[in-house]
């Protein structure tokens, strides 16, 4: 009764995202494999990460884990939601890029504490309650295409990259790129992130408007869309895509920007849900350790930054895991930031 | 050994168990005071929070084209969460209708008018939360529209806060208790010591001490010196009073003795029979018992009275030891004793010479009489490091292994005593006049085994 209440208040507070969803009854999967051959044991993922870039650390887990398998699913950060808070998919584990989300999930009591050796690796700011680890830092880079600047300075920052637009308004327009924020989650992440750090994100936006920016729905998009020479300069592109595609050699150059640089950090959840909760905390103290212990370990599919002085010397700034993401879930506040996004960029 | 005091507990113990309990309640109240206190500040702290936080939500609220609207502060949660890692829920709702945030979140019991607040301890998702409830009157579309805002987080970051101010607040209680009860202890001690200090002030006193004690004690202790005092007053009256009656006592028999012993010599001179002669020897020799009986008394009793206002004067022991010999020595020439002085210079001692003198001459006089005819006593003075010594060493068979001690009580007398006539008195008198002083009596059997070696030890000045 209770739950039933709850997911009808989910549905409320969550409607904008909802119109995204199939009305479906299943949530819509991406991809699922299934790890292993042990019958004993099996561990339900639910991610938002590729199979492929996990593929690796599963399958180290699954050697020191005889008799267990690992069934993965992959889906959108939104269907994991539908799938965990309306659908009560027994998984056990939730990895998801969509920090503001997996808060939800921990402050509307759908995850479970966890606690070991691994979780006090976790910098402060990548562990909330014991019910959110981050196990990634991925930052939302500039991805530029190096032909386009020729003579041009590469811009390092972004009000180097504003009095550029400003200056060379002809030779960008058209060629800048970004996420729609109304459809990418993560584009909505950074973008309310940079709204809330700087005002210069909003004069960004209204020049990249004024250049009729290109909305993208997702970082491999715009990478390629750049390495294509499609589009000059790709802002908020999630660092770590853009770093894996070894293969688009210097058509791309990636740009941390100096001023700061806003960090996802990729979480896991082990949801109430969970028949194998132990094994879920095994799984997620195999990222941890993966991601905060020394030596780097080379099935981890991410880049290692510095964990210390990131708030304060280097630009890099994890995104806070707290109660604050709640307050962009706001349907209110959503919708007020999606239409003054909207009438910003989209000025025609 | 008297048998030991019945006791009525120890006054220390029950002052020390009096005070750590003291201090046990003490602690005990502070615990929970400190704990109280400390909760209601955490409260009020958290309290305050969630308010600000609920007021920048309010303050987000406007009417844009004829419909409220919210504009979430980011600060309005994140400020919660920096407080602590605690779950966090929020609504705003306008005439009972949810406009954002959680619509099954309780809603406050009190009522509410435009500009109040109310905070609740409620349960929500299956745990505790602190709740807290604006209210605001806005105008829309010339009507009256009430907001309700509300926000509330779990309670686990202030539990978590409240057992570290327990943890503390029974550091602060226990660290008072164990401080209190060492200052209990030594409070205790330092009570009782004046008490303690009568006790050994009195117990030190020699048995003739019969002073009033006239230290300085706590007003509290007065009424108990004050009738010790009276106690002792009294001891010495009677004492005084019965010594008195029996020197009064020996001097009224030895008088009258004295005339017995005359008419019973001149008897003794008049008959003739044998068994009549004997008969008055037998007399004469007990009149000559008691009269030198009732002579010890007298000196007795003078003794003790000299001895309670001892005089205190230079006395130079080589003389008073020679003009006594000197004085004695008609009586050992009857008995043919060859009593020899032997000494050098000694300084002199200060005490009182009467006193000094007796006690010489009853030691002197038992030597005398207690040696056989034709035997010798040596009489010396000498110095040693600490004190001068008068020696008595006669040849009359020593005290055949008696205790010494049990010798100087009165009325004890030697085994060779039998058949002499003697009251026992002559070395209690000795020993309480060189222990007035200061010194010590020694009784030994001299080195050829032949006698007895008495000598008494005064201290030099």
């Amino acid at each position: 009764m209770r739950i039933s209440l709850l997911s009808i208040g989910l549905i409320a507070a969550l409607s904008t995202l909802l119109t995204l969803l199939k009305p479906a009854a299943a949530f819509e999967v991406e991809e699922h494999h299934r790890f292993g051959t042990g019958e004993a044991r099996t561990l339900r993922i639910l991610s938002t990460t590729d199979i492929a870039l996990l593929t690796p650390m599963i399958l180290t887990f699954l050697q020191d884990h005889p008799g267990v398998a690992i069934d993965y699913t992959s889906a959108s950060s939104a269907e994991l939601m539908t799938a965990v808070m309306q659908e009560q998919h027994p998984f056990d584990l939730a990895l998801s890029s969509a920090m503001d989300l997996q808060i939800k999930l921990a402050n509307d009591g759908y995850t479970q504490a966890h606690r070991s050796k691994a979780v006090d690796l976790i910098p402060v700011w990548g562990n909330w309650r014991n019910h959110v680890f981050a196990f990634s830092q991925e930052p939302a880079s500039i991805v530029v295409s190096p032909s386009a600047f020729a003579e041009l300075e590469i811009p390092q920052s972004r009000q180097q990259l504003i009095s550029l637009l400003r200056k060379h308004p002809d030779r960008f327009r058209g060629r800048i790129g970004t996420y729609d924020v109304s459809s990418s989650g993560l584009g909505y992440l950074f973008a309310t992130q940079d709204a809330r750090t700087s005002e210069s994100y909003w004069r960004l936006m209204e020049i990249m408007g004024s250049l009729r920016a290109k909305l993208f729905c997702c970082s491999s998009d715009m990478i390629e869309a750049v390495a294509r020479g499609e589009i000059a300069v790709a802002y908020n592109v999630l660092g770590s895509y853009a770093r894996a595609r070894k293969d688009l050699g210097d058509r791309i150059l990636i740009i941390e920007p100096e001023d700061y640089t806003n960090m996802m950090l990729r979480t896991a959840v082990i949801l109430t849900t969970a028949q194998q909760p132990d094994l879920a905390g095994d799984f997620i103290d195999h990222l941890l350790d993966a991601a905060w212990n020394s030596p780097i370990v080379v099935e981890y599919p991410f880049h290692r930054y510095p964990t210390t002085g990131s708030a304060r010397n280097v630009p890099f700034r994890p995104i806070q895991l707290g109660p604050g993401l709640l307050v962009f879930l706001d349907h209110l506040k959503r919708k007020r930031f999606l239409s003054e996004w909207h009438s910003t960029v989209q000025q025609n | 050994m008297s048998d030991p005091l019945p006791t009525s507990g120890s006054l220390r113990r029950r002052l020390t168990l009096q005070l750590v309990g003291s201090a046990a309640v003490l602690a005990t109240l502070l615990f929970f005071v400190v704990l109280g206190f400390a909760r209601d500040v955490a409260q009020q702290t958290h309290d305050s929070i969630l308010l600000a936080s609920a007021t920048s939500i309010m303050d987000s609220v406007s009417v844009q084209a004829d419909a409220v609207t919210v504009d979430l502060p980011y600060a309005a949660l994140s400020m919660l969460g920096n407080v602590s890692d605690d779950r966090v829920f929020y609504s705003v709702s306008m005439r009972g209708q949810l406009l954002t945030g959680y619509d099954d979140l309780p809603i406050s019991g009190q009522m509410l008018r435009s500009g109040q607040s109310a905070f609740d301890t409620l349960s929500y998702k299956g745990d505790g939360i602190r709740m807290v409830t604006l209210s605001r009157r806005l105008s829309l579309n010339g009507a009256p529209a009430d907001i309700l805002i509300t926000v509330a987080q779990t309670r686990e970051g202030q539990a978590a806060q409240l057992a570290q101010l327990s943890r503390s607040a029974l550091q602060l209680g226990l660290g008072f208790f164990l401080v209190a009860t060492i200052l209990a202890f030594w409070t205790a001690q330092s009570s009782i010591r004046p008490l303690n200090q009568l006790t050994a002030a009195v117990s030190r006193r020699g048995p003739k001490d019969l002073r009033p004690v006239r230290r300085p004690v706590p007003s509290e202790m007065i009424p108990l010196v004050l009738s010790l005092n009276q106690f002792i007053a009294r001891l010495r009256v009677s004492l005084t009073r019965s010594e008195d009656f029996i020197a009064e006592a020996a001097h009224r028999v030895r008088t009258p003795l004295a005339t017995v012993r005359a008419q019973a010599e001149i008897t003794l001179l008049r008959v003739e029979k044998p068994e009549n002669r004997a008969s008055l020897r037998e007399m004469i020799r007990a009149i000559d018992e008691s009269s030198r009986a009732a002579g010890q008394l007298l000196d007795h009793a003078m003794v003790t009275f000299r001895i309670d206002t001892l005089e205190r004067k230079a006395i130079d022991l080589t003389e008073l030891a020679k003009e006594l010999v000197d004085r004695l020595q008609p009586i050992a020439e009857l008995k043919d004793i060859d009593l020899r002085f032997t000494g050098s210079r000694c300084p002199t001692i200060t005490g009182d010479a009467i006193l000094v003198q007796n006690a010489t001459r009853n030691i002197l006089d038992n030597a005398i009489k207690y040696s056989p005819s034709d035997s010798a006593i040596q009489v010396s003075t000498r110095q040693t490091t600490s004190e001068i010594v008068i020696q008595v060493e006669d040849q009359a068979g020593g005290f055949g292994g008696m205790d010494t001690e049990v010798l100087t009580h009165r009325f004890t007398r030697g085994d060779n005593a039998v058949g002499t006539v003697g009251s026992g008195l002559g070395l209690t008198i000795a020993r309480e006049v060189v222990e007035a002083h200061g010194g010590t009596l020694l009784i030994e059997t001299n080195k050829s085994g032949t006698g007895a070696c008495v000598s008494l030890c005064f201290p030099l000045a």
